[in-house]
């Protein structure tokens, strides 16, 4: 849905030049939820306003539902119709909301119709079904200066939902909230994603938000994307920073004669109740150290760290059945370093 | 003097300050407001940048801003000639009052487009906006009270430019206050025009702020004070921006 190739962007000024993005390919699939996380400085929001070209890229191609964005771009600063056309077709939330303080929340919303140059009656209906769409249907003759953060977030959704998108970018959207109104936008970001199909392309520096609602997600650094996949294959890469962060498991051994061991759950697999199994088919007694599980759709993902009885060469067999229940087992040495046993 | 003898001179006197102020701050208004969006449109980094272009409009505006009113008068004569066929009276003082006027309206224009959060104007460029739209859209209904104060100080100014008119025979109240109070010993009569004045002004911003604060007050975004206030009503207006 989203695709970016070699994408370059270098700022000069007074001769200095500063990279800010570094050769990105990015490939967001149609229908999911894609959070690009990293800390501030590291590109995100570069990346994402060159998505819709509000940042021209210096080099590389940003490609969206199959348009070439980069090719329209057009000469000088202003953008020409065509891309004008293009962004009206991409939804985008904001940090700051950057909601106009001079028009109540429905005119807000009308704004983009406006732009699009639809009727009246049409914009009014539109923005009514869109507020009642995010919970707000009680607020639209309110100003947005009489509105909680979360709700001026809502109508910034609303807003950016107006032109019937296909694809949405959040930029920081839940950065200026506290954690429980955070919650519940991106419980709606969540909830709009699956009704709508609406493919969502968010930068964040949360590990929550990205653990909470992305499919996929890439960690970013210095310009560069390090890693990248959807949750379940970030999982499965060994020694991969953006799953030990997004499912951060510790804890040391209790003694000499144990076996610390890393269970990480993802798949068909992780329905089992294994670690009972475990216990019981081989009649040894297993202390959990340290867990990161989520549940999502049934499936528990997530990773677990167990200690065993004994030295490695007498836990060969359980760890053996771990293996046979499709689960990756990673032995963690005496002295913590990992032994990537789980790499193939 | 009996009031009877001020009672005509003054009235007329008052229609004809009115009359000066109130067209030329209209030209200032229709003239100096693109004027000052394009010196922020213009300017580095702006929807239509263009530093040669941002630098000749800046350096026309100080020009025109640095010369004292009363030289800009004489040195507009055949200007206004030109336009009205004459240099005496009020319609002929309304040329020098506007376009001296017009670049202090500008920059007052410039300041307040200034202020409005460049993420606004993101926003409406991400739903495909074109330039015509943030300005539309954004710059101006955004800064709309500051851009009522502006207009109000320009108006106050333009009052004390329409005295300095007077001495040239564009009528006026400064014209009476110089040619009976000043020149003529009428001490009373000078010191009523000054008192009309000193009404005049305070109406005139009194209503400024007022127009200002209601916009304010309804989008209540972080605090643009009105640029000048003579008359200033203390009242709770802070609160208004601290709701967000």
């Amino acid at each position: 849905m989203i695709t970016t190739s070699g994408l370059t962007k270098v700022y000069r000024s007074r001769g200095r030049e500063v990279t800010a993005l570094d050769g990105v390919d990015l490939h967001v699939r149609e229908g999911e939820v894609y959070g690009v996380i990293g800390q501030s400085g590291a590109g995100k929001s570069s990346l994402i306003r060159c998505v819709n070209l509000l940042e021209r890229p210096t080099s590389g191609t940003v490609t969206v539902a199959g348009q070439d964005l980069t090719a329209l771009a057009g000469r000088g600063p202003r953008a020409g119709k065509e891309l004008r056309r293009a962004r009206s077709r991409i939804g985008m939330v904001f940090q700051h909301f950057n909601l106009l303080s001079s028009r109540t929340v429905q005119d807000n919303i009308e704004l983009p119709l406006e732009i699009l140059g639809k009727s009246g009656k049409e914009r009014s209906r539109r923005a009514l079904e869109l507020l009642d769409l995010v919970g707000l249907a009680d607020k639209a003759g309110a100003y947005p200066a009489q509105l909680s953060g979360g709700q001026k977030q809502r109508v910034g959704i609303a807003r950016a939902l107006a032109g019937d998108p296909k694809v949405l970018l959040s930029d920081e959207a839940t950065s200026a909230l506290d954690p429980e109104t955070t919650r519940s936008i991106l419980q709606l970001l969540r909830d709009l994603n699956r009704e709508l199909g609406l493919t969502v392309l968010l930068i964040t520096h949360e590990m929550d938000v990205v653990k909470s609602i992305c499919d996929s997600a890439a960690l970013m650094e210095m310009g560069r994307i390090v890693e990248s996949g959807t949750v379940g294959e970030l999982l499965a890469t060994p020694g991969s920073e953006l799953a030990a962060a997004l499912f951060p498991v510790d804890g040391d051994a209790s003694g000499p004669d144990r076996t610390v061991v890393d269970v990480t759950f993802h798949g068909e697999a992780a329905t089992q109740p294994v670690i009972s199994q475990l216990a019981r088919t081989y009649n040894i007694d297993i202390s959990i150290l340290g867990a990161a599980l989520d549940t999502v759709g049934g499936l528990q993902v997530g990773r677990m760290r167990i200690e065993l009885p004994g030295h490695y060469e007498d836990n060969v067999v359980p760890i053996g059945f771990l293996r046979e229940q499709g689960l990756q087992v990673d032995v963690v040495s005496p002295e913590t370093a990992l032994v990537k046993e789980g790499a193939k | 003097m009996t009031w009877s003898e001020m009672q005509p001179l003054l009235s007329q006197a008052c229609w004809d300050t009115l009359y000066m102020v109130g067209w030329s701050t209209l030209i200032a208004v229709v003239a100096g407001l693109p004027l000052g969006i394009l010196l922020v449109l213009t300017d580095r980094g702006g929807l239509l940048q263009n530093v040669v272009a941002n630098k000749v409009l800046g350096q026309v505006v100080n020009i025109a801003r640095s010369m004292p009113f009363i030289i800009l008068m004489v040195a507009l004569m055949g200007f206004t000639r030109w336009i009205t066929g004459t240099t005496i009276g009020r319609e002929a003082a309304i040329v020098p009052l506007a376009v001296g006027a017009i670049p202090f309206f500008a920059r007052l224009v410039e300041t307040s487009v200034r202020e409005v959060d460049g993420g606004l104007v993101e926003a409406v460029q991400a739903m495909g906006g074109n330039t015509w739209t943030v300005v539309r859209k954004v710059l101006v209904p955004e800064s709309l009270p500051s851009l009522i104060s502006s207009t109000t100080t320009t108006v106050v100014t333009l009052i004390g430019y329409s005295a300095m008119a007077g001495t040239v025979g564009a009528g006026g109240l400064g014209d009476i206050a110089i040619r009976y109070g000043y020149q003529r010993f009428e001490t009373q009569l000078m010191w009523i025009t000054v008192a009309i004045l000193a009404v005049v002004i305070s109406v005139i911003q009194f209503a400024g702020d007022l127009a200002a604060r209601s916009l304010h007050r309804r989008g209540g975004r972080s605090g643009q004070a009105p640029t000048l206030r003579l008359l200033k009503a203390r009242q709770p207006a802070a609160d208004v921006s601290n709701a967000a």
